[in-house]
């Protein structure tokens, strides 16, 4: 006969599921695109409100100095929000950045320094801004009572 | 050596240059980002170190930095919920021409209501 088991045995069982995608390359690209639509819209929250506190309440920039970190990260509220806004904003900017370098440098040399160099700063970036975060002391000792926060002498 | 056809060079409209001020305003700010974070961490230092450092944010050229970095992050975060809306929106393709003027809108409005403030903060009497 024409159609032999050797050709039946070629098809597919009817119960595998369809693969459209034949290569196992995962989806990087996909979650990196939604993050950064996921953090973009948190993102403009945060630093409105940041920028918000820190440039058009009270004096502006102008009042801005350590005793004025002390008063905000004295409320758990700031601390949260700075960690978050770090974060995201880092990690949002460094895929966008990634993706710029991904784009424009076209040797693969170049690429893999300059996302050598991106990653990098990412860390150093990420990790001070954490520590700073977790381990700041608003009322320093030795440091001049007029620098400090009124709550550090009261 | 035969001419090029006219008028086939793509020069974009109002899509790719909002994508294009897109990238610039996102690269700035993510550049000012890294120093930000950096200068912000001399308060583990000292709180002499800090204030010397956030001090030179106060000078009037800093504060004009400051109004561009501003404006940078308006416009990045308006047209970025543009993108948004054009990626989830049924009818975002469609509309977004009009999306773009509306950022624009909103970002003369925002800009309206901050650089009045922050200016007066920067050049204005204070200390």
């Amino acid at each position: 006969m024409a159609y032999g088991t050797a050709a039946v045995a070629k098809v597919d069982s009817p119960r595998s599921p369809y693969v459209r995608r034949k290569t196992t390359r995962g989806n990087y690209e996909l979650y990196s695109w939604i993050f950064m639509r996921a953090s973009g819209v948190v993102l403009v929250v945060l630093i409105f409100g940041h920028l918000f506190v820190n440039l058009m309440v009270g004096e502006g920039v102008h009042a801005i100095d350590f005793a004025f970190v002390a008063g905000k990260w004295a409320n758990p509220l700031w601390g949260v929000w700075d960690l978050l806004m770090l974060w995201l904003a880092m990690i949002h900017g460094t895929n966008g950045v990634r993706t710029i370098i991904n784009d424009y440098a076209q040797r693969d040399l170049t690429r893999g320094v300059l996302k050598s160099l991106l990653y990098t700063a990412f860390v150093v970036v990420v990790v001070v801004g954490t520590l700073v975060i977790f381990t700041f002391d608003p009322c320093p000792p030795n440091a001049p009572e007029e620098l400090l926060a009124s709550f550090c002498t009261a | 050596m035969p001419t090029a056809p006219a008028g086939t060079l793509y020069r974009g409209r109002e899509g790719m240059w909002s994508w294009v001020a897109h990238r610039v305003t996102g690269v700035l700010i993510f550049f000012f980002l890294l120093v930000h974070v950096l200068d912000t961490a001399l308060v583990r230092v000292s709180p002499e170190a800090y204030n010397a450092v956030i001090g030179t944010y106060q000078t009037p050229i800093m504060g004009l930095g400051e109004a561009g970095l501003v404006a940078a992050i308006v416009f990045h975060a308006f047209n970025g919920i543009r993108v948004i809306l054009v990626d989830f929106w049924a009818k975002g393709p469609k509309y977004q021409r009009t999306m773009l003027w509306v950022v624009v809108g909103l970002f003369f409005v925002t800009m309206a209501g901050f650089l009045p403030r922050h200016l007066m903060n920067v050049f204005g009497g204070g200390h």
